[in-house]
């Protein structure tokens, strides 16, 4: 009988790698957990609502970090990500690599750092619409809750500074990046998904108007704790936005982008329809789309927001968008399939209703099985790696769920097979 | 124990900046007898802690009370091992962030929470985790033998466990048994079913029992120690099982009821589910006079999205008839498939098949049907056609199929009904109402539980016992019993084999986590659980009424049953009763009780009036910290408790806290309603409900209703807790001084 090493690696620290650590881990299995960004949580820290209750991320990552703190089977790496795979069911060697956060776990969040540093970044969490200290706190809900400084003041005098501002002796300039092999027995790919990259749809001119936005970036217009304090302003003037329109399928179910259909985007603009009208009650909706894909009990929500007489639905794939001049709105044009009318209308803002990108396994690894798109596929053929959440398919957050806890017991069945 | 308590104060972060140390020193030695009180700089160091553990060595101190930051933080760095009681106060997010410091309020709000923390310590005990006397079980009951259940009792066979599937038809299979073909993922083309591949995976699975032509005729117990009588072939074995998954399927929707679309009337009219069995059986032929069809259109959303019927998608039936078409043309390549629909819901990856669909030449036209008819043996129907904005006319039609929706096994055909409460307004003539989807009542026989809240489990609305939490998915209403496949949801094969897959790891990981005494989702690990002390109880029914998962029984004298493996923790019980008999060995209501009594009241003179603030631990509380964290400002004269849920709030505190001159009482809990966000699905709505019957102590004691309030807070409110408290105060100054003060 061959030796069978008992760890459970999962990848990815966002709903699905958080939900399949725990899972596993509370079943009585060691895990061992690695996550790319500075704190846990994924791409769901950053959303304003969950649809279709409408209600805060943070609440149920809460309750997750809660199981997590107190159990000791999971251990767990922040900006660290695996650079290679090898080995087989039951017996994998992976290397780890931890990026320099020049931050230690001395770190007590008492903000002294934040208070000297002069240097403002791109804030990665409001997708750039905000700056940020050089040396900040990713956002209020960081797991863990330590301070990450940013590398590209590292060697200058204002990287001394916050150090010597520091009363925990906290901050560690030297600190380098690390590099180190560990044993597990099963892996869970639950890296999640970014956003399809926007300017790449080139005749709708993402970049080059201001008030053209994607829909994750909507999200952080919502949020209370994003760049404009939860009010939808529009980024060139930050006016309040009046009228705006959703642009569903922007790169999805096209064949010279995306030729899935993304799953969620159509509740995400649902949900953020609402967001506008909750926000600013005199303002108006209008999404455009091909069909409306609001499955199973999600048909309740689309039926409540059809109730709103301010949300205008029409069925357009949107051919162009162009900027005013002086104005900064925005235009949009294309045909109207249900009355065969050519639109062409004005909006104070527009959101892109871009689509899923899996990150699939990217690095030297075994072989597993793969979609055209990248999607993991799970087949009881090859064993031993197990795709979790959106990079097996564009879903929900409940789904995801589901999927993570599916395959923790798979990643079980690996470990206990032997 | 004999409890040795120490006190540490951590005077970092801005703590020692904002307080004087000495007269807490003081207190905490005159007032509570604790003679071990130290303060360090940066107590979450190596030092600090070392500190901690000299006395923890030397001293014996085994009861810790940590005086620093939030409970949320530091709860790895402030572990001594499970046989010491830890106390955490928070003087950082809620006084020294967010109080003037200095002040003389902030320092008595720093001495109170010192005070409730030292007394909280004093009344707490080490849970000891329950350990029922009989032999619990880990094998895991799989009810429904279809493409769910089967997965469901494989992988919980694979991963080393034993499942005993329940089937009431006589061989496994379920729905999978009339189909022909399946489409899955990566939606390229059609695969066979895998039935016979997959009964024999578990007929040959030794850890598989598989009773068919069976029903559960009865299910007691709790998890861990369910035993479950399985009716069959007329005689009843008995199993002991540790959890249990219901997969229990779905059944077509009524299509009788779709005359409208011309079933019943025409022949040739069929279901979805009527071609797939042909198609299975033999090959797809014209009912009226066995020929195979030419001509066919498919109706979808054939009774869904229509409030009149099923107001839900059922989600597969788009794929279904993208399948279907490809049967007929492969049957005949020459015949043409018309699909009338409303949207398109191939989601996800799934997209590739109707593309493939689309090139097959399948004619897709959106629009909605207004008439069917007959002509010459024919069917034609009538439709707009949004896409040409007219209306359009098929004729020649040799076969119309409708694409009807899934109902859950679950759903009722009719509403049962109930005896209405007194007073009920819409009661029938007999005095009966309509039993909510909600109620264990509702839903059709298939556990049978003997449980005070009735034997099956509540269900969302259209009578889906599914989860209500996005987070969550897993979560039904009866501890240690998951539900699994379409019974949960309308899903295409693909995911119910997920989802299955998923339950059975959360049956697992219950029978797990029940051995070892700990509690599952949301309080995982969790080792206290009430107690009660029966002498006093009045079998008044509160706690067997509202426990929100169905936990505890009652005797033929009404008596309380606690079955603490089904509990989850939350004190909702603790917080109905009101003899007060029911307590946590680390959570009680003498505990709380005495907390709101160590708080100092200053006399009506000093003008510094005193609000309680009960705040639910899972949302509110992690807000009031963000609030800190960003440097809010709020009231010094408010207290914070935390509550496991506020659920668990004894009314008994808010009348003790009003007699002792607080001047007023602010709860601070979740969302309820139909889009709740409690873990513990009533909590905070009961703790509304217990309010508004706080009007009769009031009264007793000529205090304003005023005085108390109730906020909705969710996690990410916490910008809004300033104004909260704000609005609070304003109040209570307008009402003035509790005239209890003093007495």
């Amino acid at each position: 009988m061959e030796a069978t090493n008992q760890n459970i690696l999962v990848v990815g620290g966002g709903m699905s790698g958080v939900t399949a650590a725990l899972e596993a881990a509370e079943a009585g299995y060691n895990v061992i957990l690695v996550e790319k960004r500075p704190y846990l949580g994924g791409k769901v820290t950053q959303f304003y609502h969950y649809f279709p209750k409408l209600c805060p991320p943070n609440c149920g990552l809460e309750i997750n970090f809660k199981r997590m703190k107190q159990n000791p089977r999971i251990r767990f790496f922040t900006m660290a990500e695996p650079v290679k795979i090898s080995g087989k069911e039951g017996d994998y060697d992976v290397t780890i690599k931890i990026s320099p956060r020049y931050v230690t776990e001395k770190c007590t969040c008492c903000g002294k750092c934040e208070e000297v540093c002069e240097t403002e970044i791109d804030n990665p969490f409001d997708f750039g619409l905000s700056k940020i200290k050089a040396i900040y706190l990713p956002h209020e809900f960081a797991f863990p809750m330590r301070y990450v400084m940013d590398p590209s003041i590292v060697g200058t005098e204002e990287a001394k500074k916050c150090q010597q501002a520091c009363p925990y002796g906290a901050i560690d300039l030297d600190m380098k990046e690390q590099v180190f092999d560990i044993k597990a027995g099963a892996i869970i790919w639950a890296a999640g998904w970014e956003p399809y990259e926007a300017n790449k749809i080139e005749y709708y001119g993402f970049g080059e108007y201001k008030n053209l936005i994607t829909n994750v970036m909507m999200e952080r217009l919502a949020a209370p704790n994003g760049p404009t304090d939860g009010k939808i302003l529009r980024p060139s003037d930050n006016k309040e936005v009046k009228k705006i329109a959703f642009v569903q399928c922007a790169g999805s179910r096209d064949e010279n982008h995306l030729p899935y259909c993304s799953g969620v985007c159509c509740l995400a603009s649902l949900k953020q329809a609402l967001y506008v009208r909750e926000k600013n009650p005199e303002s108006e909706v209008t999404i455009f789309y091909i069909d409306i894909r609001a499955l199973d009990r999600y048909e309740d929500f689309f039926t409540k927001v059809k109730q709103d007489e301010k949300i205008n639905f029409i069925r357009s794939k949107i051919a162009t968008i162009t900027e005013e001049e002086n104005t900064g709105d925005l235009i949009v044009e294309g045909e109207d399939t249900h009355k065969g009318e050519q639109i062409r209308m004005k909006f104070d803002m527009v959101v892109l209703a871009t689509g899923l990108v899996p990150n699939t396994i990217n690095i030297e690894a075994p072989d597993v099985p793969k979609d055209k798109f990248g999607f993991i596929l799970r087949d009881d053929v090859v064993k031993g790696i197990y795709g979790a959440g959106c990079v097996r398919r564009p879903t929900d957050v409940a789904t995801s769920v589901q999927d993570a806890t599916a395959a923790a017991i798979k990643a079980i069945q690996s470990i206990s097979r032997r | 124990m004999e409890k040795k308590m120490g006190v540490y104060i951590c005077t970092g972060c801005g703590i020692g900046d904002a307080i004087d140390i000495e007269p807490i020193k003081d207190l905490v030695d005159e007032e509570f007898n604790i003679s071990i009180c130290k303060e360090h700089p940066f107590l979450c160091s190596p030092e600090g802690v070392e500190l901690i553990k000299q006395d923890i060595d030397n001293e014996g101190v085994n009861t810790i009370i940590i005086c620093a930051c939030s409970p949320r933080v530091n709860q790895d760095v402030f572990f001594f091992g499970p046989d010491k009681i830890v106390e955490r106060v928070n003087l950082r997010e809620h006084v020294a962030w967010s109080q003037e410091p200095k002040d003389e309020d902030t320092q008595m709000l720093a001495e109170d929470y010192v005070r409730m923390g030292c007394s909280k310590a004093k009344d707490m005990e080490l849970p000891e985790p329950f350990k029922a006397e009989q032999e619990y079980s880990k094998d895991i009951l799989v009810v429904g033998g279809g493409l769910a259940g089967m997965t469901a009792a494989l992988e919980v066979a694979k991963a080393g466990y034993k499942a005993i599937i329940v089937e009431k038809e006589d061989s496994l299979g379920g729905f999978l048994k009339k189909m022909k073909k399946r489409v899955a993922p990566p939606y390229e083309d059609l695969y066979d079913t895998g039935l016979e591949e997959l009964v024999k995976q578990v007929n040959d699975n030794p850890n598989i029992k598989v009773y068919t032509s069976a029903v559960v005729e009865k299910t007691s117990g709790a998890p861990g120690l369910f035993s479950v009588q399985i009716k069959t072939n007329g005689s009843v074995a008995e199993e002991k099982v540790g959890a249990i998954i219901q997969a229990t399927g779905w059944v077509p929707y009524d299509p009788k009821r779709l005359e409208s679309l011309g079933y019943g009337k025409f022949k040739d009219v069929i279901t979805n589910v009527e071609l797939e069995q042909m198609a299975s059986n033999g090959g797809i032929k014209r009912p009226s006079d066995g020929q195979s069809p030419k001509n066919v259109l498919f109706i979808q959303c054939a009774g869904q999205r229509d409030s009149e019927h099923l107001p839900y998608c059922s989600s597969v039936c788009c794929l279904v008839t993208l399948k279907q078409a490809a049967y007929i043309k492969e049957q005949d390549p020459e015949a043409v498939c018309y699909v009338l629909f409303k949207d398109m819901r191939t989601v996800g990856q799934a997209e590739e098949f109707y593309k493939k669909s689309q090139l097959a030449g399948n004619i897709f036209i959106r629009g909605t049907i207004t008439q069917i008819g007959e002509e010459g043996g024919k069917l034609f129907i009538e439709a707009e056609d949004e896409f040409l904005g007219e209306k359009i006319r098929l004729e020649e039609l040799d076969l119309v199929v409708l694409a009807t929706g899934m109902v859950p096994s679950s759903q009722p055909e009719e509403t049962p009904k109930m005896k209405a409460p007194e007073g009920a307004e819409d009661a029938d003539e007999e005095g009966m109402i309509e039993v909510p989807p909600d109620s264990g009542f509702y839903a059709k026989p298939a556990l049978n539980l003997e449980y005070r809240q009735g034997p099956e489990l509540p269900t969302l609305r259209y009578g889906f016992p599914d989860s209500h939490f996005i987070c969550f998915p897993y979560e039904t209403r009866r501890t240690g019993i998951y539900t699994a496949g379409c019974i949960r949801r309308p899903m295409e094969t693909a995911r119910v084999i997920d989802d299955a897959t998923g339950a059975a790891m959360k049956a697992i990981q219950c029978v797990e986590m029940t051995e070892k005494g700990m509690a599952v989702h949301p309080r995982s690990g969790d080792l206290s659980y009430p107690e009660v002390n029966l002498q006093r109880c009045t079998q008044c029914k509160r706690c067997t009424e509202e426990c929100p998962f169905g936990a505890i029984n009652e005797d033929e004298k009404a008596n309380p049953l606690f079955n603490p493996t089904r509990c989850r923790r939350c004190g909702t019980c603790m917080g109905a009763c009101p003899e007060r008999v029911i307590s946590f060995k680390n959570y009680s209501v003498v505990m709380i009780g005495n907390m709101i009594n160590v708080i100092n009241v200053p006399e009506e003179e000093e003008e510094k009036p005193r609000i309680l603030v009960f705040v639910c631990e899972n949302d509110a509380y992690p807000a009031i910290d963000m609030a800190g964290i960003k440097r809010y400002k709020w009231s010094p004269y408010v207290r914070f408790i935390p509550l496991r849920c506020l659920g668990s709030l004894n009314l008994v505190w808010i009348a003790d806290a009003l007699s002792r001159g607080i001047d007023g009482i602010l709860l601070l809990g979740c969302r309820h309603g139909d889009d709740y966000q409690c873990h513990f699905i009533k909590g905070s709505e009961l703790a509304t409900v217990r309010l508004s019957k706080i009007s009769e102590t009031l009264e007793r004691l000529a205090l304003e209703s005023e005085r108390v309030r109730f906020e909705e807070v969710g996690i990410s409110d916490y910008w809004r807790i300033p104004q909260i408290i704000e609005d609070f105060m304003n109040t209570i100054e307008e009402v003035g001084p509790n005239p209890y003060k003093g007495f």
